[in-house]
Parts: structure tokens; C-alpha cells; sequence
């Protein structure tokens, strides 16, 4: 199968005693968007979502939105998105981020399927809670694609429980209780919940939604296995930063989360 | 057809046949149970109802008036009854629902109420209700409406609400409905989203069109009245989201009466629509071969929206009630037509239904003689500017 598969490599990083460091390109955002993916590789990141950018992202903030919005009057779509992934040989996994009716529209096992012969092997979808994803996380998983659950501050013990049980590759904490962005600080809520986390399952938990620099993945990471930094990569690169702006910018993070 | 399996209790999963359903991100999932479980308990609780029903009557000036429009009625050859929203207190149905949920939001110990608005009259009814409830308010607003609806974002912020114009995407409604749940997320604890229209996630639509039926209830007993204990042949309401037409349609489900909501041709989701998932719902929707959201276009800023209430788009399938479509010239003309004959000024919104039924009894599709309940969600001030330009 194409791809690296989500859950083996994240277990391998943690096993090695390093903190997983994943980061975020929006599909189709400028010609340069592949290149910053590969720089963002070859800098150190563990595993890279590629956004499917959607028309009403409500779980973004203003970065991702104008990323997505970008891409999609650039004319980018999930088969140009992924026609262009899987052209690009890379040595650790990725995984879609997109919202639901994108899934839908296409089909579950269609996309699924799209998904896998382009070597992307999980998805997150953040509008999909729970109750209404059991369809997509059969197909998905069916297909050799992780269907990856977030769980947020407010997400009583119960409910933790079975995201726990039931996402693959890795769990995805929410930091906060708000949208993707830029923060100057990490909440307090994030450590509280990555230690929910933890003690809840043996799967890798990461931390992901206003983590800006390195400092801010240091905190994130002190009480999960990981980090994702997302919006002030984009941010980069909407404002004209290129592939090596960024490529130093997961460097830096790279650096700051292998010392502490 | 069985009437009994329509407009009733979705159930815990909130569902309308396929429609419906509450797909919404984790951060969200516990709020949309607790307003589930506060509206279950406040709806069964004759205390929480007298509450509302004493606001109905003192504060929103219910029951509002069925109106036998005579001089109307002989130009189109059919018996039309009005069904008044435009006389309540602020001026549209919305009232109705905002008094319901605002009881809720103070029930539920919240402080904080957010609103989405398209014209602006759910923004006007929800800084009213919070004014009276001592509430803080915050509405969302797409920029194109804040300017085609200048005159109700004034009358928002007299009345101590927080205008935030929304300039993402179209800067319509579908935007605004976008911004509120980015606020509702990060703001969850002590606020409560007070949504417009029969949609969004479960128990939105279901709620509204409980909050909304008091239109259909007052309407098909006035109309008893009127028709000597008989039932009107055709039921006829606008669509934006759908939550005129859903309490409207919720009166008479259960008679003979043909059943009949209408979009604005250039958000029609149940013409050109395709099932999709938007704003927490699976409905019908205006997208592209990709799931990517399609802008709605129309002179009425409250149906410019490329969605529609869940339960519309069931009530479509299951042939329960039919969906049709008025093109923005014919609703001017209906508008003037109403003005005229009647001496009422109808909002542009419910001005698509009449616009309807004046080309539908033209065309020879509505039998001569039959009687017509049509439900006027509000009345024409906020439009009179569009509507000067677009005469002129
Ligand atoms: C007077 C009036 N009628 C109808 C609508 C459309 O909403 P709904 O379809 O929920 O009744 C609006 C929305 O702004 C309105 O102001």
C-alpha cells in the first residue's frame, strides 16, 4: 500500500523518546505548496495534514480561512490535491484534514479510496462528532485510511473514552475551546486534557489549535506525546514566505522540542 | 399519506428521514445536548409555557389577526386569508422564536446570546428579547446585508446589541451563520446561540418549528372560524431557512390542505439543491461536484441562504408539502400588488409566497373558488429602500 501508515510510525517517534512534531499545509494554496511540504518533512516534522480546503471552515480561524478561500479561487480540489500528493515521494505519513460534506459529497468510500491510492492514510474531520461517524470510520479504515478523532476540554470522561477507543493513528486533543489560529500562550485547558488523554489510552496523543512557535510546543508537548502547528505556518506563507521560510520554521520547533 | 409520521419529535438523533442529524465539531457536542435537554424539560413544564404565553400575548401582541383579503382575493380569483406576522412587535414571526429561546437562555443560567441575521429581522427580534431579558447580544451580519439593511442594524444597536458585520465568503447569512459558531465555540460556557430559522444542529430545527407553531395553531383555528369549521385547500408560506413555513405548516399537517413553501429562485435548495451537510445539518444544498457551497443570490437578504431547514427538505421527499420557486420581478410586482389592493406592505420575504400564488392561479394550477392561508412573516419597512431603488 502506498503511504506510511499513521499509527506504527507515531508509536516508532515516541519509542525513539522524541515528541511528535506534525504540521499543517492548506492543498492548492500557490504553486509553492508542495515544496513547503517537502521542506516541512525535511526539517523534522513526523507526519503532515494536508488541508482539503472546504468553502465554510467554521472550526478555522481568519489564517486557515484565507488559505482555504486561496486555494479553492486557485481552483484547487481534492483530485488536484491529491494527484499532486501522490507525486511526491515522502518518508512519513499524511493525513487529509477536511469537513464533512467534502467526505460526503464525494461518497465515503470514494474518498477513502482517493484518500488511499494517493497515499494519504488518515483523515481528520472536525465537524464529524461521534454519533455520525461510525459510516465514514468503517470505510475509511476499510481503505487503509485512520479516521482520527479530536477530543475537546469540554468532552466529559465518558465520551473521551470511546474517542479514545475509537479513533486510529493518533488522538487529536483540542488546546482550547475556540477555533484554529495564532495564540501568544497555550491554554490551561491543554494540559489538563492531554493528561485525560494519556491516562485514557495508549494510543499517541497529539495537541493541536494555537500553537505558534516553539516555546508554545514545548508546553503543548510537555503532557502528550506531541504537537500540530497549523495557522503560523500558513501565515508564512500567505504573507510571500517560501518553502525555506517555513522549512526554518519547523526546524526551529524541531530544535526546541528535541531539548527540552 | 399518512399524516401522523410528519412534524413530529425527531428523536434524540435529531433526524427528519435522511435529513437533519447534529454534525457539529466535538467542542460543541455537550451545549447542543444541554439546549436539547433544557428545551425537552422547559417545553413539557406548564410553567415555562405560561411564561411564554403571557410574552406571546402582552409583549408580542399575539394571537395576531387573520385578515380576509377581499380586493385580492377577487383580482386572482381564489379566497386568500393572511395569516398577520407583520403586526406583531417587532414586525415578523421572529419574535416568537427569540421569546422561546430567550426564556431558555436564562433558564440555562447564560448571560450571553449570539444571533446570525440575513434582513436583519431575527437580529432586531433576538436584541429585543435580550434587552428584555437583560442579556447581552451579539449579532453577526454578513457585510452586503449590513448595507441593503442599514435601517435594521441601526435599530439593533439601539436596542443595545453588538453588530459584527461578517466580511468572509459571500458576507451573506451562510457567512454570518459561519462567524456566530466560531464565537459559540470559543464562548460556549456562558453563551447561548439563539439560531434564526429551522436549521442547524439538532435540536435547532425541531425547536424553532415547536417555537414557530403557535403561527399554524392560532391559523387553522381562526380559519375554522372563517370557513364555517372547514380547513383551507392550500397552506402557503416563504422559505428562507423555513421556520415561517415550518409553524405554519405545523398547524396543518394533519388537515387535507395542500402544503406549499417558496425559495427565492436563486436559493432554491429544494429545485437545484443536492443532500449535503452545512451548518450542522444534513439538507438539501446549493454546492458544487466537490461539496464546496454555492453562493445563493436574491434581493431578499432573509432567504439569500443555499441551504433549507432539514425537515422541509423531508417534507419535500415524502410529498407531504411542495417546494416552488418566485424569480425577484415577479415578487416586486406582488409586493405592489398587495399594497395596493389590500393596503399592506409585505416584507420582500413573504412577498415571494404571493408572488407564487399570483403566477400559480394565472397559470390555472390553483382551481378558482379555493381558499388560500398564507402565512405574511412581516411587514415592508426594512425593504422600502430596496425596494424605492429598485422601483425607480
Ligand atoms: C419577514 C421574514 N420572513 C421570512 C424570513 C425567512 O426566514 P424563515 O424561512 O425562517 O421564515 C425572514 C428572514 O429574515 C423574514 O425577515
Amino acid at each position: 500500500m502506498k503511504g506510511v501508515e499513521v499509527e506504527a510510525h507515531l508509536r516508532q517517534v515516541r519509542a525513539e523518546g522524541r515528541k511528535i512534531l506534525v504540521t499543517y499545509v492548506t492543498g492548492g494554496l500557490g504553486p509553492g505548496w508542495v515544496d513547503a511540504l517537502e521542506a516541512m518533512v525535511a526539517a523534522g516534522a513526523d507526519l503532515v495534514e494536508i488541508g482539503i480546503p472546504y468553502s465554510d471552515p467554521v472550526m478555522d480561524g481568519p489564517t486557515i480561512q484565507e488559505a482555504s478561500a486561496r486555494a479553492l479561487a486557485e481552483g484547487a480540489n481534492p483530485a488536484s490535491i491529491l494527484d499532486a500528493v501522490a507525486r511526491v515521494p515522502v518518508a512519513v505519513p499524511l493525513v487529509a484534514m477536511t469537513y464533512y460534506n467534502v467526505v460526503f459529497r464525494s461518497g465515503h468510500q470514494r474518498f477513502a479510496s482517493l484518500l488511499a491510492q494517493a497515499g494519504v492514510r488518515g483523515a481528520i474531520v472536525p465537524d464529524l462528532p461521534l454519533e455520525e461517524s461510525g459510516e465514514w470510520e468503517a470505510e475509511a479504515e476499510a481503505a487503509g485510511v485512520a479516521p482520527v478523532l479530536l477530543a475537546a476540554p469540554v468532552t466529559p470522561d465518558d465520551r473521551l473514552a470511546e474517542i479514545c477507543r475509537r479513533s486510529r493513528g493518533f488522538v487529536y486533543g483540542v488546546n482550547l475551546m475556540g477555533v484554529t489560529g495564532e495564540r501568544a500562550t497555550v491554554s490551561g485547558a491543554a494540559a489538563v486534557l492531554a493528561r485525560r488523554l494519556k491516562a485514557a489510552t495508549d494510543r499517541p496523543v497529539v495537541m493541536g489549535f494555537g500553537i505558534s512557535g516553539p516555546d508554545q510546543a514545548v508546553a503543548a508537548a510537555a503532557e502528550s506525546d506531541g504537537v500540530v502547528v497549523a495557522s503560523a505556518l500558513m501565515r508564512m506563507l500567505l504573507d510571500g514566505g517560501g518553502p525555506d521560510a517555513v522549512g526554518a520554521a519547523v526546524a526551529d520547533i524541531r530544535r526546541a522540542l528535541d531539548s527540552a | 399519506m399518512s399524516a401522523a409520521v410528519h412534524m413530529t419529535d425527531p428523536g434524540p438523533d435529531g433526524r427528519f428521514g435522511d435529513f437533519g442529524g447534529r454534525f457539529i465539531p466535538e467542542s460543541l457536542v455537550p451545549a447542543c445536548l444541554e439546549v436539547e435537554q433544557a428545551f425537552r424539560s422547559a417545553w413539557a413544564d406548564p410553567v415555562f409555557r405560561g411564561r411564554l404565553d403571557d410574552l406571546l400575548r402582552d409583549y408580542a401582541g399575539r394571537p395576531t389577526p387573520v385578515t380576509e383579503a377581499k380586493r385580492l382575493s377577487e383580482e386572482l380569483g381564489v379566497r386568500i386569508l393572511l395569516k398577520r406576522e407583520d403586526l406583531t412587535h417587532t414586525g415578523s414571526h421572529k419574535i416568537n422564536n427569540v421569546l422561546g429561546q430567550g426564556l431558555l437562555t436564562l433558564q440555562m443560567g447564560k448571560t450571553r446570546m449570539l444571533a446570525e441575521t440575513g434582513a436583519g429581522q431575527h437580529g432586531v427580534a433576538s436584541a429585543t428579547a435580550a434587552a428584555l431579558f437583560g442579556l447581552e447580544c451579539v449579532v453577526y451580519m454578513g457585510e452586503v446585508d449590513t448595507e441593503r439593511q442599514e435601517l435594521n442594524v441601526f435599530r439593533m444597536r439601539l436596542l443595545g446589541a453588538e453588530v459584527r458585520p461578517v466580511r468572509s465568503g459571500s458576507r451573506t447569512l451562510k457567512d454570518a451563520v459561519n462567524e456566530a459558531l466560531r464565537d459559540w465555540v470559543a464562548t460556549v460556557e456562558h453563551t447561548h446561540y439563539c439560531i434564526g430559522s429551522v436549521m442547524g444542529p439538532h435540536p435547532f430545527p425541531w425547536m424553532v418549528r415547536e417555537l414557530q407553531s403557535v403561527v399554524g395553531h392560532e391559523a387553522r383555528e381562526q380559519c375554522r372560524a372563517l370557513l364555517g369549521g372547514a380547513d383551507p385547500d392550500l397552506v402557503l408560506a416563504c422559505v428562507g431557512g423555513g421556520s415561517n413555513a415550518a409553524g405554519t405548516f405545523a398547524g396543518f399537517v394533519e388537515t387535507g390542505a395542500d402544503l406549499v413553501g417558496v425559495e427565492a429562485a436563486g436559493g432554491a435548495a429544494m429545485d437545484r439543491g443536492i443532500p449535503g451537510i452545512l451548518h450542522g445539518m444534513r439538507s438539501y444544498l446549493l454546492q458544487d461536484e466537490w461539496g464546496q457551497i454555492l453562493e445563493a443570490e436574491s434581493i431578499s437578504a432573509g432567504l439569500d441562504y443555499p441551504g433549507i431547514g432539514p425537515e422541509h427538505s423531508y417534507l419535500g421527499d415524502s410529498g407531504r408539502a411542495r417546494y416552488a420557486q418566485a424569480s425577484d420581478d415577479e415578487v416586486l410586482d406582488a409586493l405592489q400588488l398587495l399594497a395596493r389592493t389590500e393596503g399592506i406592505i409585505p416584507a420582500l420575504e413573504p412577498a415571494h409566497a404571493l408572488a407564487w400564488l399570483v403566477g400559480a392561479t394565472r397559470r390555472g394550477e390553483v382551481e378558482a373558488g379555493s381558499t388560500v392561508l398564507m402565512t405574511l412573516s412581516g411587514r415592508g419597512d426594512k425593504d422600502a429602500e430596496t425596494v424605492m431603488g429598485l422601483l425607480k
